[in-house]
């Protein structure tokens, strides 16, 4: 039902943003490696005020098994006020979460029961394989006059190339394939835009089989994995630009630009260079009309023993940092690092794009440090900070500890377990010691992406400054 | 033709409307002004914007006006108000909404953009009841058809114009107070869901319309 006034969590510029309400409920998507029983949307309570802060207080568990929950989006974010295509009186209130295995889509209604939500309907992957071409579909956005969602795989698991299927507002129904022309990109993973100078910004990982059954060390060593951001013109739908970042650097994952949409630059993280197992991160823009990208964070790999580490990176004597997910504070001042290889978040004061500034670090997990979190200091603990996402004022970053489930296993083969950890960011970088909830807490599923109630870092798009 | 004070005032009153909704451009103009840091931008869309509208508008008037001699002003008339409370509530019951992907317009593609958008949401529509009865009279016996076309677009054109004139004058004042004055936050508070009440207005409209043929 529409509403008379506009959504109270939309915003018309990030500087408004950040004076936002701080959030009361955090969802994850938590799924089952073995694939026995249902993924799930677990609700987490982050009201410090509450009884019940820091637990898992809900939990929505899918109909179907093997789905791999992984990322998901809002139906409505701020973009709904953005002067070309208004419509602003729209409820944030659906989460729009794809299976990144089974290539289902999930329609959950937070609403009526923010802490127990509904599932209002399924879209099947023969509908987006029918109508898009596509497959594994991964991240949402909420787009002007669409829900953008991309896919790493062609229509029932075809090998590329991935791209971005549109959906439709309302009704949620498969509009078909985004791209008009999409030039020489066949890989695909992430993807984000300027959304007020018509620019897309696309990703690359792998197609489904390379990355289903794991890293595959040939096509590591081969350099096969993507390499590359692409641009395009997001109102004509073409590819316009490829830069190639190098084809040591493998697998260029999450893409955070500017929220401020008068600047024209964003950050990308590249997981590791074949050449010495470092990770790191980009800054893309633009000069003299032309999309440049540079290299701006090294994050050098940490030395071990082979007998230290697992089969698939006990060859090199190193861990690698493995940068898996970064994230941007809505101000644009902070990006938030995660080394999940290393366990290791790292807050980076990003003022000025180009010279980013290490301003903390916590440890955690980690393939050979093991960290445990200091609410639990004698429990050592598997994976690393994986998922980050920042609340939209800036001072609590939440993090999970899940990749992917077959990479989980081949990098933490005794079990990359579950956990969440809540960091407060100020002048000091911190663990709340309030907030740890872990192990039997997720009922055995895997923690991946969390969203914010009412928006966060990386759901909304704004169109004014 | 004749204007009666009441039908000029709802001319008027209608262009205030449709300039008053952030949706019909004025909120645009303030965004391309916000993107490029200058009044300039605010100040160079507004007339593409208002063009946009005009012809919108014209459309419709031309057409109603052309056809309503004194044989078929009645059809008109009637056909017109039906189609207007049916659009009306097309409008009030669904969700969709204007569907545009682009900020970075040229100002004929601007004007454009408003052409589309004040027709999808039936501007021209709205002044139906002013078209038929109010605005316009062209005398069926006294000249031939080409003086009765010749000032049957006159009509149109003195409707169009009056409408856009406060059309532009609202729909400016508010970008400028907005981007010089009051900020965007406002429109977190009083932006208030002007499609419902655009809509209503489309069915109060058509209505009129028929009451009055009737």
């Amino acid at each position: 039902m529409a509403l008379w006034r506009p959504d109270p969590t939309f915003y018309p510029s990030p500087r408004e943003a950040v004076n936002a309400a701080p959030e009361t409920l955090a969802y994850i998507a938590a799924f089952d490696r073995s694939a026995e029983r249902p993924d799930a949307i677990a609700v987490v309570d982050v009201d410090p005020a509450s009884t019940s802060y820091g637990s898992v207080v809900g939990w929505t568990d899918l109909p179907h098994t093997g789905d791999e929950l992984h990322h998901f989006g809002w139906n409505a974010c701020s973009s709904a006020l953005c002067p070309n295509a208004p419509h602003p009186h729209v409820e944030r209130r659906y989460l729009i979460v794809p299976g990144l295995r089974s290539s289902r889509v999930y329609v959950i209604d937070v609403k009526d029961d923010p802490v127990k939500p509904s599932i209002v309907k399924v879209i099947e992957p023969d509908e987006l394989a029918k109508r898009a071409g596509y497959s594994r579909p991964h991240t949402v956005h909420c787009g002007p006059d669409a829900l953008y969602v991309s896919a790493l795989g062609g229509a029932n698991g075809a090998d590329g190339p991935g791209g971005i299927a549109l959906l439709d507002h309302t009704s949620f129904e498969v509009l078909g394939r985004w791209e008009a022309d999409r030039g020489p990109q066949h890989l695909a993973y992430d993807f984000w835009w300027h959304i007020t100078q018509d620019v897309m910004v696309t990703s690359e990982w792998g197609t489904p089989s390379m990355i289903e059954d794991g890293v595959n060390a040939e096509l590591l060593l081969g350099r096969k994995y993507g390499h590359a951001l692409h641009f395009w013109d997001l109102r004509k739908r073409r590819h316009v630009q490829t830069v190639d970042l190098g084809d040591e650097h493998q697998m260029v994952l999450e893409l955070r630009p500017a929220h401020d949409p008068t600047k024209t630059y964003g950050f990308a993280g590249v997981v590791v260079s074949v050449e010495d197992l470092s990770a790191s991160v980009w800054v893309w823009y633009r000069e003299d009309d032309e999309f440049k990208a540079r290299k701006v964070i090294t994050i050098p790999a940490e030395p071990a023993g082979p007998g230290d580490l697992p089969p698939v990176i006990a060859p090199f004597g190193a861990v690698p940092p493995l940068v898996t997910d970064i994230d941007l504070s809505v101000d644009d001042r902070y990006l938030y690092v995660s080394c999940w290889g290393t366990g290791e978040l790292k807050r980076y004061d990003v003022s000025d794009p180009f010279n980013p500034v290490e301003a903390g670090s916590v440890r955690i997990g980690g393939i050979t440090r093991r960290t445990p979190h200091p609410a639990a200091p004698d429990l050592p603990l598997a994976g690393g900070p994986q998922m980050v996402e920042v609340s939209r004022d800036g001072r609590r970053v939440y993090v999970t500890n899940s990749l992917y489930g077959a990479w989980d296993d081949q990098f933490y083969p005794d079990g990359v377990g579950a956990w969440a950890a809540k960091l407060d960011s100020g002048a000091d970088f911190t663990f709340d010691e309030r907030f740890f909830p872990h192990g039997d807490d997720f009922r055995g599923l895997r923690p991946h992406q969390t969203r914010l109630q009412g928006g966060d870092a990386s759901s909304d798009s704004y169109c004014y400054p | 033709m004749t204007v009666n004070d009441g039908s000029l005032v709802a001319l008027v009153a209608l262009g205030a409307f449709h300039g008053l909704n952030p949706g019909m451009g004025w909120l645009f103009a303030v965004a391309r002004g916000l993107q490029e840091r200058s009044r300039a931008p605010v100040l160079q869309s507004l007339p593409a914007i208002a063009a946009g509208h005009a012809a919108s508008v014209f459309v419709v008037a031309a057409v109603v006006t052309l056809t309503g001699s004194v044989l078929t002003s009645r059809i008109v008339a009637i056909g017109g108000g039906v189609l207007l409370v049916g659009f009306g509530l097309w409008r009030l019951l669904s969700s969709r909404h204007f569907r545009w992907v682009g900020m970075r317009l040229t100002l004929w593609q601007l004007a454009g953009w408003s052409f589309l958008m004040s027709s999808a949401h039936g501007a021209g529509l709205m002044l139906l009841p002013v078209l038929t009865h109010g605005a316009v009279t062209v005398p069926g016996h006294s000249h031939g058809m080409a003086s009765g076309a010749g000032s049957a677009v006159m009509a149109a054109v003195f409707v169009t114009g009056v409408h856009t004139l406060a059309m532009f004058v609202v729909a400016g004042t508010i970008a400028v107070l907005v981007y010089e004055v009051v900020g965007l936050a406002i429109l977190r508070r009083a932006w208030f869901n002007l499609d419902r009440v655009w809509a209503a207005a489309l069915i109060g409209a058509g209505a009129a319309t028929l009451l009055i043929t009737a």
